[in-house]
């Protein structure tokens, strides 16, 4: 007994130590910004108006959460997260299916439609600006043509969705590549015996192919839920978050405040509500997703 | 007669049903290519645009109907590299990606060593922690980073991307490492600390050599990541240490008319991360998967 006990100890100085540098550098990295974002939050700050200084109380508080803005940010938050989801798992799951099916030239041709997460969003967003989605010269504006169609102009009347498109496209081959991954493990005979007993595709993909696929689809849903959260380079580059505030999400808000209007303590009273909100859907969503996971 | 006559018609039949059911097979497959390749060539359509544009001139690149054919030339490539050298960018890309990846690795595989090996109550809620920091938007902590690394003389220095980087991918390494240890069996490990083995002889001599290719997978994915982020390198470098990132973004807002230099300079910007990617996906998707598609 005794020597399992001090095992224990052993073991738990060597798990202390082992950890200390990972869980020790991500604390640092956590707290110290948080806790400068915090005392910033609480202050009256401004770049543009070095005099004004001093204690603010909650009012940064105050004026971020009754200014609507927040609000629209929040909300556009979510459509972008949830589409995005919703599309490239669908499609992913899709294509995944079509690319595992024998045919032509295969390898090249999933080798094309992964070739986007490689691609850097900077690049994507300015490509799919100026090239495909410009309303005079982009592609998209030409093949409108063709059918006698006016053009559409994207990003003035269709600005989130603009935004969407441009992000699904990027995130859909990630979503290819684990959930194919992840078919090719679907075993061959267990198809085959379902399709003897004279079950349709429809039926084969509903009842083993999805099933199959719910863990990677969890893996999926919460690595891109990780980066989705915080896209920035795509509205950045295309819309600035407009027009209005048709494209700001709750990271372009607080660079908004940040840096366009220099009102470090404003900024910071959205970081710690970017920051509390974070956390509540990291509990929620990982814990869930883990759970998939363990089982 | 009558037998070998039915038996002969039943053979014809039987032939002309094989038949049938090859063609069948070769038609569904022709369907498929078809399908198949008109998606992929849609989803790589972007990309291969942008290529082929970075060969025009300017008044080629805006011109409607799209021009298909046109005489190449490269002068938008000689152009770019009189104003900008492309190859100081790339190094940086190269030392601050790589460099990002070895430290992540270095300082997560002891932890997911003793996440994986010896395991308490609290190691599910640590991994979670972890991956929690990703979710803070970066702009929310802008400011406190922003000032420290005046402070400490960090700003536009390579090393303070490398150590931006490797914070921001240290979740994820630890996490997909601890995937990869968990599947090795303890037994192996046990057997090399009976023979005297220290901690440290544990995880170079028995676990890295066994599970090299999801560390591989792991070390891939963070160069990618690393070699794609812009926001931190857009604000905390000017000149000496941009990377890439930062090279495009010279080139995009005065430049936002002028599309055959800046695809130019985007072909130049993707083209090593995206041939890399194209090497090593088969290796990467297996950490990708975290373990969960076995």
């Amino acid at each position: 007994m005794s020597t399992r006990a001090s095992g224990r100890t052993v073991g738990g100085l060597r798990t202390l130590s082992l950890q200390a540098p990972a869980v020790g550098l991500l604390l640092m990295w956590m707290l110290i910004p948080l806790v400068m974002t915090l005392w910033f939050s609480f202050q009256r700050y401004n770049l543009l108006m070095p005099s004004v200084s001093g204690f603010a109380g909650v009012d940064n508080y105050y004026y971020l959460l009754t200014d609507p803005s927040l609000w629209t940010a929040m909300g556009n938050t979510l459509l972008l997260v949830g589409w995005v989801l919703v599309a490239t798992v669908v499609g992913g799951t899709l294509l995944a299916v079509l690319l595992q099916q024998e045919f032509f030239g295969r390898g090249v041709a999933r080798l094309f439609v992964i070739a986007p997460f490689f691609i850097m969003p900077t690049v994507s967003a300015l490509v799919w600006k100026n090239m495909m989605m410009h309303p005079v010269n982009g592609i998209f504006a030409w093949i409108a043509s063709l059918f006698g169609l006016p053009a559409i102009d994207w990003f003035a009347s269709l600005p989130l969705t603009s935004v969407i498109i441009i992000v699904t496209w990027q995130w859909l081959p990630f979503a290819v590549l684990i959930l194919l991954t992840a078919i090719q493990s679907l075993d061959d005979d267990q198809v085959e015996a379902a399709r003897m007993d004279g079950a349709g595709p429809l039926a084969i993909f509903f009842y083993i192919t999805l099933p199959h696929l719910k863990r990677a689809i969890s893996v999926v849903v919460m690595i891109e839920m990780i980066f989705l959260l915080t896209i920035f380079a795509e509205i950045f580059v295309t819309t600035s978050g407009g027009p209005g505030l048709a494209t700001t999400n709750l990271a372009y808000l607080i660079y908004i405040r940040a840096l366009l209007d220099f009102d470090v303590g404003g900024a910071s009273a959205g970081g710690v509500i970017a920051i509390i909100l974070a956390n509540i859907v990291a509990f929620f969503l990982v814990r869930t997703v883990a759970k998939n996971l363990e089982n | 007669m009558m037998t070998s006559s039915t038996n002969s018609v039943a053979a014809a039949s039987m032939a002309v049903n094989a038949s049938r059911a090859r063609r069948s097979v070769l038609n569904r497959k022709l369907v498929l290519t078809l399908v198949a390749w008109t998606i992929a060539l849609m989803m790589f359509f972007p990309i291969f645009w942008m290529f082929l544009t970075s060969f025009k001139t300017e008044a080629e690149a805006i011109s409607t109907p799209p021009s298909l054919f046109f005489t190449p030339s490269i002068d938008g490539y000689i152009e770019i590299q009189a104003r900008a050298d492309y190859f100081k960018y790339a190094l940086n890309s190269v030392v601050i990606s790589l460099g990002a990846t070895l430290l992540a690795l270095l300082i997560a595989i002891p932890s997911a060593y003793s996440m994986a090996f010896l395991p308490t109550k609290r190691t599910q809620t640590t991994l979670l922690w972890m991956l929690s920091t990703k979710m803070l938007p970066s702009v929310g902590v802008l400011l406190p980073v922003y000032l420290i690394f005046r402070d400490l003389g960090l700003l536009d220095s390579r090393t303070g991307l490398i150590i931006i980087y490797m914070l921001m991918n240290l979740p994820i390494v630890v996490w997909m490492l601890y995937t990869f240890f968990k599947d090795i069996p303890k037994d192996i490990l046990e057997a090399g600390r009976m023979d005297g083995a220290s901690t440290l002889q544990e995880i170079f001599h028995l676990l890295l050599p066994l599970t090299l290719p999801g560390i591989a997978s792991t070390g891939l994915l963070c160069v990618i990541l690393s070699w794609n982020e812009a926001f931190w390198s857009l604000n905390l470098t000017t000149s000496n240490a941009a990377p890439l990132t930062a090279y495009i973004a010279s080139f995009s807002s005065p430049e936002g008319l002028f599309w055959a230099k800046l695809s130019a300079a985007s072909t130049l910007a993707v083209a090593p991360i995206l041939i890399f990617g194209w090497m090593t996906q088969k290796q990467m998707v297996r950490g990708l998967t975290f373990g969960a598609v076995k």
